[in-house]
């Protein structure tokens, strides 16, 4: 089963069980720190285990904000705004290194890996 | 005012042809996949968290961000002060603070707590999804990925796409 907060694409795609929140790309599983929107999207995605017909998708009728402004800008020419609120194109440069969130996890990894594989990057190693 | 859902699709292929892309090429599945029915209920499934928001674990390699076809194997017993997200597509922002947002551990770990699901696999796992090819997808990620989760042994898979 399949959350999806990309409508169109799921539908292409046709999991056989499917649930859908209308928020911004980066919050598929709820609104940061909300732990009561947290569940109730997780849990409406198990109960798709009771789906009768397989492509379904279930909306769960979350919505991120009392108007939908931010859709206006979703991928639209003109950059990255950040904020936590996908706007614009958000793509940054595909350079084939890793991209570490913090300088500290580079020095982790390192050390984690100094002996050899870890066997939990897989591909990666 | 309520608009309806976001369709990717037709902006991606507007955003490329103003960009001067060639049009990128979406998965579509031209059959539906049969339903698997569940062989025990909710509250005694074991699940499988599968998420492509670019998650890795302090000490493991982070993602590139050109077509990485690997992914991480996150122990589901850990902190979720240790998990971290890179993606080449989405705004971080809320991930970094809160990686439930597209890691759901601690939602999981909190319906495994109250008996609404049975329990989390051992292992949860995660990719860097946006990239490009649908065959390496099929043919790098998916059979490795697949069998690793079959040997977990857990009764359902939830995917956590970005």
């Amino acid at each position: 089963m399949s959350l999806t907060s990309a409508w169109s694409i799921t539908a292409a795609a046709r999991p056989p069980r499917a649930a859908y929140v209308d928020y911004p790309l980066g919050h598929t599983a709820g609104k940061p720190f909300d732990r009561e929107d947290q569940r109730a999207i997780v849990l409406g995605a198990l109960r798709t285990l009771a789906a009768p017909h397989s492509g379904e998708i279930v909306d769960l009728g979350r919505t991120w904000s009392d108007d939908d402004a931010w859709k206006d800008r979703v991928l639209r020419p003109g950059g990255a705004s950040g904020g936590g609120v996908a706007t614009g194109d958000e793509r940054s440069e595909r350079r084939r290194e890793p991209m570490w969130q913090n300088e500290d996890d580079r020095v982790a990894a390192e050390a984690r890996h100094e002996a050899g594989p870890c066997g939990e990057c897989v591909g990666a190693e | 005012m309520r608009q309806p859902p976001v369709d990717y699709l037709a902006r991606t292929r507007s955003l490329y042809d103003h960009l001067g892309y060639a049009p990128y090429r979406w998965h579509r599945s031209d059959d539906a996949v049969a339903l698997v029915q569940p062989v025990v209920p909710l509250a005694e499934c074991t699940v499988a968290l599968v998420s492509s928001g670019g998650v890795y674990r302090r000490g493991q390699l982070a993602f590139h961000h050109a077509d990485d076809v690997s992914f991480r194997v996150v122990p589901t017993d850990t902190l979720t002060a240790d998990l971290r997200a890179t993606h080449f597509a989405y705004d971080l922002t809320d991930a970094r603070r809160d990686p439930n947002v597209v890691f759901p551990i601690d939602t999981l770990r909190d319906l495994a707590a109250d008996g609404v699901i049975g329990g989390l696999g051992p292992r949860s796992y995660t990719f860097m999804g946006g990239i490009y090819s649908t065959r390496r997808v099929r043919e790098a990620l998916v059979p490795p990925l697949v069998a690793q989760i079959l040997a977990d042994h857990v009764d359902l898979a939830l995917l956590v796409p970005v």
